[in-house]
């Protein structure tokens, strides 16, 4: 559904006293991957990594500097033959506003990411408005419908609230509901749990579960708590420094991480269970951000099995290991 | 009796900190908030005790409460904070300035973000040294601060810093180092790792558990996340809406919780490792503060809720150094089957 060809973001800072930029810092930097359809992908990393980048490239929130964001629909019945492949970097005008149809957004804060001047009626609503679907009457039926899915029930006492009348937890409900209206192909949610109190989270989290499976949703969920991208996501992949180190589906990655990079952040992963002991995390120095990069693999200065071929070679490109399961790194 | 036995052994069965029926409301314009509601715990030296719970559960009004630094609507309508044989919560400022950083300090979540940005790192803890008369001379200040530094992972070049060149996880070792300085006997931890990406969540755990076992530091671990929880603490206390609903040894808590919210807060956190099972949250939201609901204030979400629970505020169940405050505990009996509490009430 979804294929990412060496994508690349590149933000300027200025340095200098005339404020010429000088030094990029290379958010995202060759990027690949893919978004099967119903194949969950959990996109984790630390922060930095530029995992927030990619999920805003992907609704195109942000251009990409290069490469290649390849979009087919999916077919619209089973048997029927999807969408053709689309570049959704270079697409312009109202090729646009139909591409919005298929790809959505929800954000980590729940209390700043809905207008607190519209009623949850007009918030749910504004994508299917912008859209041309349906009249007024058909929309409030469709809001109140999917009001009542997520789980604000019944959907009549919430229609006409304002966001500071509801929880956190409310709010990303609406939030989930207004992502979900216009039934897009995929969502990006980028930490959609991280600010809410921890009993809650088990509620939206098994809401989306379920969501994938009734509308037909795939996640590209940025997150960096590996234990939530394991519960939502089939597949996980590793971000570091703007570069994906490793990729596989979620139980084999868990159980057979591969690069030094992935062994390290779950390793560091605090377990639950008192008396467990964990592993050293086996990594050296402190994170930074990835600015004017040398062209050497990104984890070179804090990897403890570096060495002289990763000194002296390109940053190593992803390949396979097994099976699905592909890795960055000269020494694996 | 002979003048010059030494009476440390006595001193280590005292306790470093005793918390004894804590309440405190906050005055706002829509109503009291009855933010910690008789709230009591002990404090063994060197042992590290953990508080968890959701927003809104007390757990920061309790923190602030133990260096007596509340904010000018709260109000202390009673309670005892006892170190040694001295309760803070009576003493005037002037007295209180011996006690803090002295004899107890605190690091909380934006403790990173509140180093004075003008001055050197070193420098800070310089003059807090100096401040409350923890060494004689600045130069003795400098090497403390040296080796505090030490104690905290961060190499002896960073002291002459600025906060601004330091990344958030450094910034947060100094403010550990800064909370250290006085070696005190008590230090409060409130979400020092929350805001810091895991790999360096980790490195701090590790020193701070060193530095407390070499200076034999008591501690209160506040936070959410029941993972570092189970690894810092020794003791466990969970909290809901201004109330401590649960005590024991963390093992024990874990183990065996005794409140049913224990148990659900237990049950909302996915894990990397062992088996995939289905997460089950709790419905609603945690109780308003101003209109506390009557009976148990768990009861409009709890799973075991009976009438007697909507009326009657629940007894305390204890099972050793374990208890809870629940009409119906979840408890295991000695054949290792789960019966409700209320055929364990007789047997205590």
């Amino acid at each position: 559904m979804i294929r990412a060809e060496s994508l690349t973001k590149l933000f300027p800072i200025s340095r200098g006293r005339f404020k010429r930029a000088t030094s990029l810092v290379h958010a995202v930097d060759g990027v690949s991957f893919d978004l099967p359809r119903g194949q969950s992908l959990g996109l984790v990393g630390e922060s930095g990594c530029g995992k927030t980048t990619i999920g805003k490239l992907l609704v195109k929130l942000l251009e990409p500097t290069s490469g290649r964001i390849l979009f087919a629909s999916p077919p619209a019945k089973s048997g029927d033959a999807g969408g053709e492949s689309v570049d959704i970097a270079r697409i312009k005008g109202a090729t646009v506003r139909n591409f919005r149809r298929h790809a959505q957004m929800i954000f980590q804060d729940p209390y700043e990411s809905m207008n607190p001047r519209r009623v949850v009626l007009d918030t749910v609503a504004e994508p299917l408005q912008v859209q041309g679907i349906g009249a007024s009457h058909e929309r409030l039926d469709l809001v109140s419908g999917l009001l009542d899915r997520v789980g604000l029930t019944p959907a009549a006492n919430f229609l006409f609230r304002h966001p500071h009348e509801l929880s956190g937890g409310q709010r990303q409900r609406v939030a989930i509901a207004r992502a979900l209206v216009v039934g897009p192909s995929y969502v990006v949610a980028d930490e959609p749990t991280s600010m809410l109190d921890v009993s809650i989270r088990a509620g939206i989290m098994n809401l989306m579960l379920e969501l994938a499976q009734t509308q037909g949703v795939t996640y590209l969920l940025v997150t960096h708590d590996l234990a939530v991208a394991r519960y939502m996501c089939q597949r996980i992949a590793v971000m570091y420094r703007g570069k994906i180190v490793e990729v596989g589906a979620t139980e084999e990655l868990l159980q057979d991480p591969l690069h030094p990079y992935t062994r390290a952040l779950l390793s560091a992963v605090p377990v639950p269970i008192p008396g467990f002991r964990r592993q050293e995390v086996n990594i050296k120095g402190d994170a930074s951000a990835a600015i004017d990069p040398p062209e050497r693999c990104r984890f070179y200065d804090r990897c403890p099995l570096a060495s002289v071929i990763c000194l002296n070679s390109p940053h190593p490109t992803l390949a396979e290991k097994g099976p699905g399961h592909q890795v960055a790194c000269h020494l694996v | 009796m002979d003048a010059s036995v030494d009476l440390a052994p006595c001193r280590l069965l005292r306790p470093a900190l005793v918390v004894e029926d804590l309440t405190l409301r906050y005055l706002t314009r829509r109503g009291e908030v009855k933010a910690v509601d008789g709230v009591s715990f002990t404090l063994a030296p060197g042992q590290a005790l953990g508080l968890v719970g959701e927003s809104g559960c007390g757990k920061t009004s309790v923190a602030m409460s133990l260096m007596k630094l509340l904010p000018d609507n709260a109000r202390l309508i009673r309670g005892r904070v006892l170190l040694g044989e001295h309760d803070l919560l009576t003493m005037t400022e002037g007295e209180l300035r011996r006690f803090r950083w002295r004899r107890i300090s605190m690091v909380f979540q934006a403790a990173m973000n509140s180093l004075d940005p003008v001055y050197r790192v070193g420098e800070q803890i310089v003059e807090a040294i100096e401040n409350h008369n923890c060494e004689d001379s600045r130069q003795q200040a400098r090497s403390r601060v040296s080796r505090l530094f030490g104690l905290v992972g961060l190499e002896p070049q960073m002291v002459d810093r600025y906060p601004h060149e330091l990344s958030g996880g450094m910034r947060q070792r100094v403010a550990i180092a800064m909370a250290l300085a006085c070696e005190p006997d008590v230090i409060i931890a409130d979400e020092i790792t929350t805001a810091l990406d895991v790999i360096v969540q980790d490195r701090i755990l590790r020193e701070l558990r060193l530095i407390q076992n070499d200076l034999q530091m008591s501690m209160v671990y506040i936070t959410h996340d029941m993972a570092v929880v189970a690894e810092v603490t020794d003791r466990l206390g969970v909290m809901y809406a201004g109330k401590l609903v649960e005590m024991g040894d963390t093992s024990e808590v874990f183990g065996q919780p005794l409140h049913p919210y224990t148990e659900a807060l237990l049950r909302s956190f996915p894990s990397i490792r062992g088996e995939k099972l289905p997460l089950i949250g709790l419905p609603g939201e945690p109780p308003d503060l101003i209109q506390t609901p009557p009976g148990c204030r768990f009861h409009p979400r709890c799973p075991s809720a009976t009438e007697i629970c909507r009326q009657k505020v629940p007894p305390k169940v204890q099972i050793g150094t374990h208890w809870a405050d629940c009409w119906h505990p979840l408890a295991v009996t000695a054949t290792g089957g789960r019966v409700p509490g209320d055929q364990i009430h007789g047997a205590n």
